[in-house]
């Protein structure tokens, strides 16, 4: 990471840690750990949007509640505008809490089947004194549907009667009603179809636009990626392996996951399709990652060096890329890439 | 204060809190569909169940005086409920007021159904009379054991569920102690220390039956704790209490209502066991079979007194399997998304 963007991100993750304990026996003693993010660096900065992409399971969803502090931290800095959130207690962390807002996927699961959209949106601004009465709750509430494209009238019904969309929409709102700085999107968009997409993310880049907020995007969708990211961090097994503006990402991949990642998105051209290797094999499991990079297991060009060692993460430029094959000048792995017995 | 004050009170209490949750329910669009839907599906059930807890205000509501034509003298000086002065006769110990002008033998034990619509028991009872003050009792053991066992399985269930760690374990440890006893020698032991009274085996009831749906509530708690809405609601920095309150309870509420159901009849019932052990309460259906089972082994047979009372309860159980059924289908959150 360079130290330029370091002083003007609005967050700044330092080795972020979370694992989840497994325990067992009468006691419950911690036989092992879930390691959902190990040690993640991630700069955002204010007004933009920054993507974190990686498979199911590698712990993309796990870093952003870790952010948002929803889940217990075990190690790191989450720096969100020069205060180190995880020094905070509860009482303290209220003030940030409103600074930052999460949109989930399941716009199912994300609203109270049994409360009204006004009470539902109304809930954080009650919590952080945002409007002195009811009346001027339910006036901003209105304004908010408004501003995110849904008729104010709708506020006094139940969660049920919206479609997928219009519940993205609600969710949105009710980030937006205690003016956040920051919002998590968690696979805010996958769980709708692709012109309902389209149509959530015109609406977030607008009102990243009228609102200058900044976006961590968590998705795998890595068209999504392209369309809203200023910067894209990839994430395998819960580290970052690379990370670094979206157009240098896109165009050369240095890290081989990413190099299969990429690939790895179906193409409508057949002639177009990438000479990189497909990664073979699953995802090792969480609870005990292989030694050395933890890629190996997978990786068209591992070496021995790769099964004993942990690479750190290398500055390369304006990315950081956590493989032994990246090499200031670039494209160490590209070369050796061969192509796989499956298309 | 007098009994019956307390219990005129209670009945004022019940109306009114019927009638708000009444009025509630249907402004609510969920819960007034769902009472449409219960209509539509279990009429007659319903109206039983309304019979019965007519029956059951009727004999809760009662006044000293009025009674000074009366022959009995404790029926002057005691309380006495409506349902008491319907059947109240001044020529006669017959209760059974459409009879009382038929010239016949006062307090006859063992009478068969004629004169007296069902008969009379041993010591000279009407037996239709004892048959409808025992729907008070039944409703009472029901009733106010749920009303005991449901919050208390709620408060721990929720806080354990939600809370996890220590208050988790030692709700367990608790639910697991409760869980090795053998559940009817608890009970009699309970009632034994705390004196044979309607509170009393209410309180008992209650204690041993409160488990199981602290543990069904722990697990909803748990899977409701994860979904993404309560975590919207700490991300916006909403208490913990006002997420319990707003967002878990609420959520939890037709597992309330389907579990208050089926533990109702299921109360009712093991009150018959323990009248049939001598700890039960005085006037239950459950001690009417208790004393009529002695009778059985007469020749002729003396039958009406256990049937009379074996179907009082079989109507009053059944009625309210069959909506709680009913309930169970309609506020299964399965059929609910359907709705959706």
């Amino acid at each position: 990471m360079n130290s330029g963007s370091r002083d003007s991100a609005l967050l700044s993750v330092e080795g972020l840690r979370t694992w989840f304990p497994i325990r067992q026996g009468l006691f419950r003693r911690t036989v092992g750990w879930v390691q959902a993010v190990t040690d993640i660096d991630l700069d955002v900065p204010a007004g933009t949007t920054v993507a974190l992409v990686g498979e199911s399971g590698c712990g993309k969803t796990t870093a952003g509640r870790s952010i948002l502090r929803l889940e217990q931290v075990q190690a790191g800095r989450i720096v969100f505008d020069g205060v180190d959130l995880c020094a905070l207690s509860p009482a303290e962390l209220l003030p940030y809490r409103r600074q930052m807002q999460i949109v989930f996927q399941d716009p199912m699961a994300s609203l109270n089947p049994r409360m009204r959209i006004r009470d539902t949106i109304a809930e954080g601004m009650r919590s952080f004194g945002i409007g002195a009465t009811n009346a001027e709750r339910t006036q901003r509430v209105a304004h908010l549907l408004e501003r995110v494209q849904l008729d104010p009238m709708q506020m006094w019904r139940y969660p049920h009667e919206f479609s997928g969309g219009q519940r993205q929409r609600i969710c949105i709102a009710r980030a937006l009603a205690v003016d956040p700085r920051l919002i998590v999107c968690d696979e805010a968009v996958s769980a709708l179809d692709v012109s309902i997409q389209a149509q959530i993310l015109n609406l977030l880049a607008d009102l990243q636009d009228e609102l200058g907020l900044a976006y961590l995007f968590i998705t795998h969708d890595l068209g999504v990626v392209r369309y809203l990211a200023d910067r894209v961090a990839v994430m395998y097994l819960g580290q970052i392996v690379e990370s670094g503006p979206t157009e240098q990402i896109f165009s050369s991949p240095q890290h081989p996951y990413t190099q299969a990642l990429l690939a790895a998105v179906p193409s409508a051209d057949p002639g177009r399709r990438s000479g990189a290797p497909p990664v073979s094999g699953d995802v090792p499991s969480p609870s005990s990652p292989p030694p050395g990079c933890r890629f190996h297991t997978r990786c068209p060009h591992v070496t021995e060096r790769c099964r004993r060692e942990m690479p750190q993460p290398v500055s390369l430029d304006d990315r950081v890329i956590r493989c032994f094959l990246a090499s200031p000048g670039g494209g160490a792995a590209e070369g050796a890439g061969q192509g796989g017995e499956n298309p | 204060m007098e009994s019956w004050v307390v219990s005129n009170v209670v009945v004022a209490l019940i109306v009114v809190g019927v009638a708000g949750l009444a009025w509630f329910g249907l402004r609510d669009r969920m819960w007034s569909q769902a009472l449409g839907e219960l209509w539509c599906r279990r009429r007659y059930s319903v109206l039983v169940i309304a019979f019965y807890v007519a029956v059951a205000l009727l004999d809760s509501i009662s006044w000293v005086g009025g009674m000074e034509a009366q022959s009995d003298t404790v029926a002057r000086y005691k309380a006495q409920s409506i349902l008491d002065r319907l059947f109240a006769d001044t020529r006669e110990r017959s209760y059974s007021a459409p009879f009382a002008d038929r010239e016949f033998y006062g307090g006859a034990a063992l009478q068969r159904p004629g004169s007296h619509v069902l008969g009379t028991d041993i010591i000279g009872r009407d037996v239709f009379y004892l048959s409808l003050k025992g729907a008070r009792v039944a409703l009472l053991i029901g009733g106010l054991t749920s009303l005991i066992a449901i919050p208390l399985a709620l408060l721990f269930g929720v806080s354990a569920g939600y809370f996890g760690g220590r208050t988790d374990d030692l709700v367990f440890f608790v639910m697991s102690t409760l869980a090795s006893m053998p559940g009817l020698l608890l009970l009699i032991a309970l009632i034994m220390v705390m004196g044979k009274s309607t509170l009393a085996v209410c309180l008992a009831l209650a204690v041993t039956s409160w488990v199981g749906f602290c543990r069904v509530s722990r697990g909803e708690t748990l899977k409701l704790r994860e979904l993404e809405y309560v975590c919207a609601a700490r991300a916006l920095g909403v208490s913990e209490l006002r997420i319990i309150f707003r967002h878990v309870l609420p959520n939890l509420m037709h597992l309330v209502i389907i579990t208050g159901v089926l533990m109702f009849s299921g109360l009712v019932l093991s009150e018959v066991v323990l009248s049939w052990l001598g700890i039960g309460v005085d006037g239950s259906w459950g001690q009417m079979i208790d004393q009529a089972r002695n009778e059985l082994s007469r020749e002729p047979i003396i039958w009406w007194n256990i049937s009379a009372a074996g179907s009082a309860l079989f109507g009053v159980i059944l009625a309210v399997n069959f909506v709680g059924d009913a309930v169970r289908d309609i506020l299964d959150p399965q059929t609910l998304r359907q709705g959706e």
